[in-house]
């Protein structure tokens, strides 16, 4: 049985009680604040739900599938009790009366928010090293990065605080921290689940996606929150994310992903990973997809073009951190004081390539470097079913290591951009650790909707 | 490409709206600098006919019946979002 359903179960049974569950998650949290992974804990309204719960199940009522299962979800979330924040001083305090539906469809299934997790800015990083509120460092070494940007929720579930927790993945965000800390991660096929009531970074390739400790439960909480919204137009009808049988599956490993610039150890976990899928019995070829050495170049061109767009909504007017006293002195200074240096880093990006004189340039070049990659992708996936590569070229890296180079930062979203870029299903699992006690995380990714079959195949080789 | 000029970073700054200190507008100068020459290689791409992808699935002109929702929401919950109101209305600074 999974950690999800071991707890519903018990919850059910009254072998446990929801509150006990709750309050346990809580006391967990307390002791491991020096990590740094909560921005605020919601705990009053948790354990009055958990209270709610119990009477329920003592009343003999039917609960949820979720039922007094303990979550957190990242700072970029709305949910009810306590500030969204999004990890940023032009959020901070910011509360608001609206619950994101992923967040509601888990509560209406007897799933219990306990708290909201840190996160690099406006989900603007890859270590957590971005937040307003200070740096969530690696659940296996206190010295090194958490990853990011979801890095809160991906250290809560690698510390055993609740079983499942909610990221966000533009580029990499919940694939690349479940990779630092030794946890699975899925960036789902885009528009699987509803992104209302969750601050937008780059609406071309913002999912919401979990974490959580085995794929089992990813199945079951992606299932729960998957659906069409009629609160976000994107989102897909009908997406099947549970229970497909698994024959002989044709794995491509991406050539591009295996050479030059891997770390060496993280190379050779990748191999033993392969070597598994061919002990079950699947079909292992390399493939080459050239497009993969300017995915990158891509994604910095077109994620900026559309954050900068979506930030523009701070402006000190209508909600978020105000300073200044003439009109323009209001938006620019609160602009300037709200947003972290990284935020600026990709506002005045965006604004570069969408400027006039430089948009055909960049921001059309990309868009239609876009479409190649996305051709690269359709053709590899006539002759193979999965493909496989790093999570990331390195395992966490040590705090401060990069903050001062924005590009080197950049690099280690190398091999999470590709697929997000094409709307990709990409799942992370772990593929075992370092000498030096660093976990490294595969990439398993699939055909738009072909989510269910990375599962499958990532259950074969769990331990 | 040529290299973006300290004005060219501080008119960048005014079209997005960030008030910048002296020492971002250095400091940032110097990132975007780096990110634009790396971000360049897409030039050595032949995209000639290549129509550009703005949307990944296939969901175009999603509709629904025009009609008011009832979200549970007020408009004071609303109003108490802005950073400063009065009047059942948000304030904001002098214009004129």
């Amino acid at each position: 049985m999974s950690e999800v359903t071991k707890i519903v179960d018990s919850v059910r049974s009254g072998k446990s009680s929801a509150v006990a569950e709750v309050k346990a998650a809580l006391e967990r949290a307390e002791s491991h604040t020096d990590h740094h992974v909560f921005i605020s804990l919601t705990e009053k309204r948790a354990l009055e739900r958990a209270k709610d719960i119990d009477e329920q199940v003592a009343a003999g009522r039917v609960v949820g599938a979720l039922a007094g299962v303990p979550f957190v979800v990242k700072d970029n979330f709305l949910a009810f009790d306590g500030a969204t924040t999004a990890a940023a001083k032009m959020l901070e305090g910011f509360e608001t009366p609206m619950q994101a539906t992923a967040v509601r469809k888990l509560e209406e299934q007897g799933a219990i928010c306990i708290g909201k997790t840190n996160l690099d800015a406006f989900a603007h990083g890859g270590s957590t090293e971005n937040s307003y509120f200070g740096p969530t460092l690696n659940a296996c070494d206190k010295e090194r990065v958490a990853g990011g940007s979801s890095g809160g929720s991906a250290v809560a579930v690698a510390l055993g605080i609740v079983p499942f927790a909610l990221g966000t993945d533009t580029g990499g965000s919940i694939r690349q921290p479940a990779s630092f800390n030794g946890v699975v991660g899925i960036k789902p096929t885009y528009g699987t689940v509803s992104r209302f009531g969750v601050v937008a970074m780059a609406s071309s390739t913002d999912v919401i996606g979990c974490f959580t400790k085995e794929v089992e439960d990813i199945e079951l909480v992606l299932s729960i929150m998957a659906g069409r919204d009629e609160r976000d137009g994107t989102t897909l009808p009908n997406p099947t994310l549970q229970g497909v049988a698994l024959q002989k599956q044709r794995v491509g490993v991406i050539k591009e992903c295996m050479g030059e610039g891997v770390d060496s150890e993280v190379r050779e976990l990748i191999e033993q990973y392969i070597e598994q899928l061919k002990q079950a019995g699947h079909e292992v070829e390399e493939i080459s997809l050239p497009m993969y050495q300017y995915a990158l170049a891509i994604y910095y061109i077109v994620i900026p073009a559309e954050t900068c767009s979506n930030l523009a909504r701070y402006d000190g007017i209508r909600y978020g951190y105000r300073a200044g006293k003439s009109l323009s002195d209001v938006y620019g200074k609160s602009r300037d004081g709200g947003f972290m240096p990284e935020n600026k880093r990709r506002i005045m990006i965006g604004n570069y390539v969408l400027s006039s004189g430089f948009f055909d340039a960049y921001y059309m070049q990309a868009e239609k470097a876009r479409t190649l990659l996305i051709n690269e992708y359709n053709a590899a996936f006539k002759d193979f079913d999965v493909l496989v590569s790093p999570v990331a070229p390195t395992p966490a890296f040590k705090l401060g290591e990069n903050t001062s180079d924005p590009l080197k930062m950049y690099m280690a979203d190398v091999m999470t951009v590709p697929p997000s870029l094409a709307g990709l299903p990409a799942l992370s699992v772990p593929a075992g650790k370092t000498k030096a006690g660093l976990p490294v995380g595969v990439q398993l990714i699939g055909k738009c909707q072909d989510d269910a079959k990375l599962f499958s195949l990532a259950k074969e080789t769990e331990k | 490409m040529a290299k973006i000029t300290k004005d060219e970073i501080k008119h960048l700054a005014e079209l997005a709206n960030l008030t910048l200190s002296d020492e971002e507008v250095d400091s940032l100068g110097g990132d975007l600098n780096d990110i634009v020459a790396y971000i360049e290689q897409l030039s050595e791409l032949n995209t000639e006919g290549v129509e550009p992808t703005y949307m990944t699935v296939d969901l175009e002109d999603v509709w629904r019946d025009d009609e008011v929702i009832d979200y549970g929401l007020t408009r004071e919950n609303l109003l108490a979002l802005a950073p400063d109101q009065a009047d059942d209305q948000i304030k904001v600074p002098k214009v004129l």
